[in-house]
């Protein structure tokens, strides 16, 4: 079980809503993901229609909404977005995106770390979507941010744990949870994550521009579940230098020394 | 200041061209191995060496535009809030030689259009006007911004080259996007073209993409007017200038746009026919040159060719169009600034898309993120 600001859930797996053929398709795989944290652009509702297509998909009770401001391009757009987010979807959840590069969407470091300290002051559950970096991410948690979500490559990319490295190290510091976002293309990425020891992990575009998306969230919901229970157990070291089952040394005991 | 002129008079249009006709198979086969393509591997991919590779490059270039924009297209519609205009241009239905009524919208013609074209759906709305600018100068943009601006969630404009202080003063209306298409990179037909006005200056018009982007616009729209020249050399050209502008002005996204010349009141037979082939593989050129560009198909074309052409590159699409100012509502039988040949309804449009596993999208801007 996860607990985020003190709500918990029991799945792992948070998904996205973008670049689904239809609202109805977008409906089924995040049913069949059992995802319980769904992010969606603001850009893309109209938070005044009650009857929005997206909105209206996402009517169930385990499903939370966790507004995302992507599009803004300084940390004053997010407050602003933020605040009518808040205001119109009734939760202080937010997903911080800030980037200001509409070619790569590399998250903007100083303006995210800007606007998370102010929404924080201004009681937002903020989690925000940065770079893996390390030192980036412990300023973010100094700053009362909920959680953090450092991609694991390029947004949209499928390329799977390129910034392993980093992520490590931001798992193994971290005091918050630690969400793998953007870059995971298959499920054996976010198994791959989930073993690290990673929180939770986000997947939007592997799932949504699939062949067959409701069977891809299920399969995403596997691997999540098989990673985790895989750290758990904890998984066999892997050695550096061969260990022999004949040991060369055991001789010295039989001589008493 | 510094600016694409600077790049451009570094090429020679006859050097390019040749460039591009002298490309082979093994040059294509090249471009299309390639992890990070080049210009080079553009004028490749444009060249008549690459038609045999269409298939190929159009499966591609689909896989590319889905990982990245999904299966959605983004819905758009013209409004054309003035037929007047200062400029000769041969092409054009609204140019100052050609006799027909002319009409600029008032505020309540503005509302009253605005408001059957909320009705058909659409929240991303394109201002379009001729270039007039004692009637339909900054000030009337302006005014007319400010009425349309709480209905829609983007408003996007297609008007004469302005200067950066002026484009600063509209963004902070909320203008999202400026579509302006230098027509043809090749500067002596440039001028035959455009005889009078001034439109006629080469050098204005391709320095406005650097006014836009020093102030600060979100997104650009590029083209050529696809018929006044060599299509291959004119869109070489725009690729360089897409690829400049993306490294300087690296906060701002960019779209290009494909129109062929059509006939229009009193027209200009297109010096050069691009057919639908060739359309198809320019769009898929230009994919796997830059996978992020945005690329727009209007009601220029027609319905086979764009029930097709979408999945293979496209990421927003014009339904329902009018081109006459007034067309929704106001005046719907004026004179048109062209033909357009898809006359399908935006509904119709969507229930295409949707029957081919696409979702069309209206919404894809906030107000909210307009902060002044």
């Amino acid at each position: 079980m996860l607990t985020i600001a003190n709500r918990t859930f029991q799945s792992r797996l948070f998904t996205g809503t973008g670049k689904f053929a239809s609202s109805i398709e977008m409906e089924n795989a995040l049913l069949a993901s059992a995802s319980e944290l769904v992010t969606m652009a603001l850009k893309r509702v109209d938070v005044n229609d009650e009857r929005d297509d997206i909105l209206s998909h996402l009517q169930h009770p385990h499903l939370h909404l966790l507004p995302n401001t992507s599009g803004v391009r300084t940390a004053k757009e997010a407050i602003f977005a933020a605040e009518l987010a808040r205001e119109a979807l009734q939760t202080n959840w937010l997903k911080l995106e800030i980037h200001p590069d509409p070619k790569y969407l590399m998250p903007d470091p100083i303006e995210t770390l800007k606007a998370a300290e102010a929404l924080v002051k201004k009681g937002f559950v903020v989690l925000p979507y940065c770079h893996a970096d390390p030192v980036l991410c412990k300023r973010l948690e100094e700053v009362g941010t909920a959680a953090v979500m450092p991609l694991a490559a390029p947004i949209g990319s499928n390329k799977g744990l390129e910034a392993a490295a980093f992520l490590e190290i931001i798992i193994e510091q971290s005091n918050v949870p630690v969400v793998v976002d953007a870059g995971i293309g298959a499920p054996s990425h976010a198994a791959q994550a989930m073993e690290m020891g990673a929180d939770a992990v986000l997947v939007n575009t592997a799932i949504a521009v699939s062949e067959n998306p409701t069977q891809m969230a299920c399969a995403f919901k596997l691997a999540v579940e098989a990673g985790r229970l895989a750290y758990e157990a904890k998984l066999a070291p892997k050695q550096a230098v061969a260990q022999a089952s004949s040991p060369l040394t055991d001789f010295l005991a039989e001589l008493g020394d | 200041m510094d600016s694409f002129k600077s790049l451009f008079s570094e090429y020679r249009w006859e050097e390019v061209k040749a460039r591009i006709y002298a490309k082979t198979a093994t040059d294509v086969r090249r471009a299309l191995a390639s992890k990070h393509r080049n210009l080079e591997d553009f004028m490749a991919m444009i060249s008549p060496a690459a038609e045999p590779f269409l298939e190929e490059m159009a499966q591609r270039s689909h896989q590319l535009t889905q990982k990245r924009f999904g299966k959605t297209i983004q819905m758009y519609v013209p409004m054309y809030l003035s037929n007047e205009c200062q400029n000769i241009c041969t092409y054009c239905g609204f140019s100052l030689d050609n006799k027909i009524p002319r009409r600029t919208l008032t505020d309540a013609e503005i509302l009253k259009e605005a408001s059957t074209i909320k009705a058909m759906g659409f929240e991303h709305l394109l201002l379009v006007t001729g270039e007039a600018n004692r009637t339909v100068g900054v000030p009337y943009i302006k005014k007319a911004m400010r009425l349309l601006r709480p209905h829609f969630a983007n408003l996007s404009m297609e008007v004469q080259p302005l200067e950066q202080q002026e484009y600063e003063e509209l963004i902070a209306e909320g203008l999202n996007q400026v579509y302006i298409y230098q027509e043809t990179y090749h500067e002596a037909d440039y001028k035959i073209h455009h005889t009078k006005g001034r439109k006629s200056n080469f050098d204005y018009r391709l320095e406005t993409p650097d006014r836009l982007g020093r102030a600060g616009i979100h997104k650009i729209g590029l083209g050529v007017l696809i018929g006044l020249e060599d299509w291959r050399t004119d869109c070489f050209f725009n690729a360089l200038h897409l690829s400049y502008l993306e490294k300087k002005y690296w906060q701002t996204k960019y779209s290009i746009s494909f129109p062929r010349l059509r006939p229009f009141s009193g027209g200009l037979e297109p010096k050069v026919a691009m057919n639908d082939r060739e359309l198809v593989q320019l769009i898929c050129a230009y994919r796997l040159f830059n996978q992020e560009v945005e690329m727009s198909l209007s009601t220029r074309e027609h319905e086979v060719f764009r029930d097709h052409a979408f999945k293979l590159g496209i990421t927003s699409m014009s339904a329902g169009s009018k081109t006459n100012p007034g067309g929704y509502a106001v005046a719907p039988q004026s004179l048109e600034q062209f033909e357009i040949s898809d006359e399908r309804s935006p509904e119709a449009i969507a229930k295409m898309l949707q029957s081919k596993g696409y979702e069309a999208v209206w919404k894809d801007w906030d107000l909210s993120y307009d902060v002044k």
